[in-house]
């Protein structure tokens, strides 16, 4: 079986779904590789790297395609600038992983249809732990928001870090982040590192614990709607929502000299955090990254893969973030597309697509030219399922509990009033003073911290040798059994309260700082 | 005068027993917790001697009874040496055991002192008499369970008893015929009109020999009753013991009229109940289902399936582990029992102090019912060093997880398993676990592939971000820190 790396031809794409360590690899699963020549030159790596690591090299695209029975690639198949369609150059029946975008490209979807493809988006790899690691959005979003913070570097015209030099002082720059998605929390990261001081907005207060832990500080927002949606992705909210927020952050951003925004939500427009009222309030000489330009942009006067100058603001458009940065793009792709692949070939069994993997199942978009997509929505089976179940659990047995309380209740009252009326009165009173006992030393020991509950254990035990008075008293009066017996008592109680006294002294001596 | 005098001190003593509780709440107050203790029993104490050998009436002076006084003298002084002796040599891994062997000696004293009680004269009138003898029949069975039950429970903690649960055929049966037999010997004991038989009347006529039956009788059930839970339940028995032994001495004081020992059981009886009711809890099962249960017993019929539903397990070295420690920035820690059993903890602590020089930031997570003792793992900790503001409880970490580069499960097995949060049909399901598995890496320090305490498969092992480092905790952990240092 042969499986086929591609040499991308969207306009500026410098990225390769390959490198010589997973070619490497995929030999070693038993595939053979074949390469078009240059592929790997704009993330620098030569054909003769790939062919040094077992893999053979073809001149054009269209034997590449004609032979290979996989294709990984980066960008999903376009139309190819002299006429026809890369779609069209599959092999029918062959299997294609890439990224696709299956949303968005519907009349794409109908031509590998026809080819009776086998496809799968490495967009659409399902967001679960065990997937992490084919997980191709995250590497690029980290890739994209170190370079938006590197793009920004370039176009502002002063330092990061502040310094106080001979020639005068520097504050530090203002860097505030619009989103803390992976693309943020990697820009938050890469800011901080060059030294600016930097601030970080987002809808859902779950990441600001992510957020801190980079070193920046969170910009709280208050609003009765939480941003967290399915997958941990943020959802739309609602108009005065979205004021209230546009307010916040033009407030934030004029005192900013740089903003990377990164908000988006899956499968709608970009949000519009930043008016262009807000730009107009920047100084002159601030940079604006805009990550969501593909979707619209965060803020209107962005322009699609430009770099322009308004009011004295630059504004940062560029959506080839991650393919600027070719080489270590090219790197972490082919590993998670590698990882796909695994997922689904082995050596001895060669390639078993499997649709009970939830994986697979999320990642499938045709299977044998039929649309696969969208997957089942998977119930998260986690707290999901859990919670019903425990619900049913804690709701059904409370029942039952409360009754078996009132008739334990009814029973005390009983036992307590045929103790008052038959029971002698000094009992009655020994009574008083041991219910009581009961609710002080309840109330006293939920105070006790779970890490003393040794300590706790140890010295209830001192306590307990209080027995020692019991067999004192017996001392006297019953003749020498009673005195023997009594004596004994007192001997192994006083063992009891020495030892339980200094063993917790010992204990608690050990608990410091 | 006397009297009045001993009363103000029981009021007293009772007061420093209750401040004492609460010093625990705290570790700074801690301390200052434990000091109330002993000098309400030493008040406590001396008031009683006072009040035993200095007469009522300081009109006519008798000489104190020197058999008494040598008696009292003699027990307490040997009692408190031993005790002392006990205390000042026990590891703190043993700490368990200590604690199971010290309620013991309560219920013993409590059986003893119900004896002797009995053998008391009295000339009580008819209804007294009755809640007397009741009074003392239940000080005596509450005693003598406590005694046989941690005296078990002793044997399991140091492994002289397999602390596989014992399930007699028809054990449920066999306790309420235990029961029953003591109610019928209650009866008769308290309709007893005398203590020992006259010559020639027949043995039940008085109520010794009805209330030594019961005691044998309440010895075999204690056994039986801890025999049949299983080793890793002990934190719930050793609680419930402790427990046990505050009645116990409850009893023993309304027997004796006591106030200062009702309080006091009381106290006692109640801080036990809370503890077991706690770490049932963090097991997620009730108190019936751990002491009735027989839990783990089903688990151990079957060590076979743990093979079964496996992944692949990843293993990795000592060299590998001390290169992700140090190229973490936070690392947590999870200590569990195999780490008390291999005495790894102050190994643990050296890697943890050499992390922290280090700049990477290093936490402990207990749960609750890691060990065999409620807390059992911060005693151990704490006698490393390890400072308690790094040690955390579950609630308090279990969010902490997903932003650590690193988990070092030391010995510890069912408290980090996932299973008991996703798969329904586990035994352990429902139970609250350290989420370990949401951390970037997971190193567990296991000796072999064997199941927990619980005989569940732990799908942990099989995870991509789970690597396993055989062998002794002591050892490995050791090698580590050699690693590190290198």
């Amino acid at each position: 079986m042969k499986l086929g790396i591609p040499k991308e031809i969207y306009p500026h794409e410098r990225r390769v779904a390959a490198t010589p360590s997973t070619v490497d690899k995929i030999v070693k699963l038993g595939l053979q590789v074949i390469v078009q020549s240059g592929a790997g030159d704009t993330a620098s790596i030569s054909d003769a790297a790939f062919a040094e690591a077992g893999a053979s090299i073809v001149t054009d695209a269209a034997t590449l395609y004609r032979e290979a029975d996989i294709v990984m690639k980066v960008r999903a198949p376009m139309a190819l600038p002299g006429g026809g369609h890369e779609a069209d150059l599959l092999k029918p029946g062959a299997t294609l992983i890439s990224f696709i975008w299956p949303a968005q490209n519907k009349d794409l979807l109908e031509r590998l249809a026809a080819r009776k493809l086998n496809a799968f988006a490495m967009d659409a790899v399902p967001r679960i732990t065990r997937a992490q690691k084919l997980d191709a959005l995250s590497a690029m979003a980290n890739i994209a928001g170190y370079r938006a913070v590197v793009e920004a570097a370039h176009h502002f015209g002063r330092f990061f870090p502040g310094q106080v030099t001979a020639a005068g002082r520097v504050n530090p720059a203002q860097v505030l982040v619009l989103g803390a998605g992976v693309a943020g929390l990697a820009a938050i990261a890469a800011a901080k590192a060059l030294g600016a001081v930097v601030k970080a907005f987002d809808t859902r207060p779950v990441v600001r614990e992510q957020v801190e832990s980079l070193g920046a500080q969170f910009i709280e927002f208050q609003f009765n709607e939480s941003g967290e949606g399915a997958g941990g992705y943020a959802k739309e909210m609602s108009a005065a929502y979205l004021q209230a927020e546009q307010t916040l952050i033009a407030k934030h951003a004029q005192q900013s000299d740089i903003v990377i925004s990164t908000a988006l939500i899956p499968g709608k427009p970009a949000p519009q955090l930043l008016t262009a009222g807000a730009v107009t309030a920047m100084a002159p000489g601030s940079v604006i990254v805009d990550m969501a330009a593909e979707q619209g942009g965060n803020c209107p006067l962005t322009e699609r893969d430009k770099v322009v100058v308004k009011q004295g603001v630059t504004l940062i458009g560029l959506t080839d973030l991650p393919s600027r940065m070719s080489r270590q793009a090219s790197e972490l792709y082919a590993v998670t597309v590698l990882n796909l692949l695994k997922e689904m070939y082995t050596a001895d069994k060669g390639l078993a697509i499997n649709l009970e993997d939830e994986i697979q199942r999320g990642a499938i978009i045709l299977r044998d030219g039929t649309l696969m997509w969208p997957p089942p929505p998977t119930v998260k089976p986690v707290p999901a399922a859990a919670k019903p179940a425990a619900a049913t659990a804690a709701a059904k047995p409370a029942a039952p509990k409360s009754s078996a309380g009132n008739m334990l209740a009814a029973l005390a009252a009983i036992l307590l009033g045929a103790a008052g009326i038959f029971g002698p009165p000094e009992f009655l009173q020994h009574l008083t003073v041991f219910l009581l006992a009961c609710v002080v030393g309840w109330h006293v020991i939920w105070n006790v911290s779970p890490a003393l509950h040794t300590p706790l254990m140890s010295v209830t035990n001192a306590i307990s040798g209080i027995i020692v008075i019991g067999g004192m008293l017996v001392l006297y009066g019953g003749g020498e059994g009673a005195l023997a017996l009594g004596g004994a008592a007192i001997l192994l109680a006083a063992i009891n309260v020495a030892g339980g006294f200094l063993v917790t002294q010992r204990m608690l001596r050990m608990f410091r700082k | 005068m006397i009297t009045t005098i001993r009363s103000l001190a029981y009021l007293i003593a009772s007061l420093l027993f209750i401040l004492s509780l609460r010093g625990l709440s705290t570790q700074e107050s801690a301390q200052r917790g434990n000091r109330y203790g002993v000098i309400g029993m030493l008040v406590a104490v001396v008031m009683t001697a006072a009040a035993l050998l200095v007469p009522t009436d300081f009109a006519t002076m008798p000489t104190p009874d020197w058999t008494v006084v040598g008696v009292l003298a003699g027990a307490l002084g040997v009692g408190a040496v031993i005790g002392g002796v006990l205390a000042s040599r026990v590891a703190m891994t043993s700490m368990p055991e200590l604690v199971a062997m010290l309620h013991s000696f309560v219920g013993a004293a409590a059986v003893l002192v119900g004896i002797s009680t009995y053998l008391q004269p009295g000339d009580v009138h008819a209804a007294d008499h009755t809640a007397h003898t009741v009074e003392i029949y239940v000080g005596v069975l509450v005693g003598a369970v406590t005694f046989s039950g941690s005296i078990i429970a002793f044997g399991k903690l140091r492994a002289i008893i397999g602390s596989r649960p014992l399930l007699l055929p028809g054990r449920h049966v066999l306790n309420v015929i235990a029961l029953t037999v003591c109610v019928a010997l209650g009866v008769v004991f308290c309709s007893a009109e005398q203590a020992w038989p006259d010559a020639g009347a027949g043995m039940f006529d008085s109520g010794m020999p009805a209330l030594l039956a019961m005691t044998g009788i309440a010895l075999l059930l204690g056994i039986h009753m801890v025999m049949a839970i299983g080793g890793g339940d002990m934190p719930v028995v050793v609680s419930l013991l402790n427990s046990y032994s505050g009645w116990a001495a409850a009893a023993a004081g309304f027997m004796l009229s006591n106030d200062l020992l009702i309080i006091t059981g009381a106290l006692v009886g109640s801080s036990g109940a809370i503890l077991s009711y706690i770490m049932c809890r963090a097991m997620n099962r009730s108190i019936w289902n751990v002491v009735l249960g027989g839990f783990g017993a089903e688990a151990g019929a079957k060590p076979a399936p743990g093979a079964e539903p496996a992944g692949k397990v990843t293993e990795t070295n000592v060299n590998e582990v001390a290169e992700s420690l140090l190229a973490s920035r936070k690392v947590i820690v999870v200590p569990g029992y195999g780490m008390a059993v291999a005495q790894a903890q102050h190994a643990v602590k050296e890697i943890s102090s050499l992390l922290i020089e280090k700049g990477i930031k290093v936490e402990y997570a207990i749960h609750p019912v890691a060990g065999r003792l409620p807390g059992h793992m911060n005693v151990l900790l704490a006698e490393a060093n390890v400072s308690y503001d790094i040690v955390k409880e579950m609630d308090e970490i279990n969010p902490h997880f997903p932003d650590t580069d690193m988990v070092l499960v030391i010995g510890a097995n069912d408290i980090v398993n996932p299973s008991a949060e996703t798969d329904t049909s586990s035994p352990i399901y429902g139970m609250p676990v350290l989420q370990v598995w949401k951390a970037g890496k997971v190193v567990m320090l296991k000796r072999g592939m064997a199941a927990g305490y619980a005989g569940v498969d732990n799908p942990l092992v099989y995870n991509d971000n789970t690597l396993m480092l055989f062998g002794d905790a002591r050892k490995s952990v050791l090698a580590v820190l050699a690693a590190l240092r290198a």
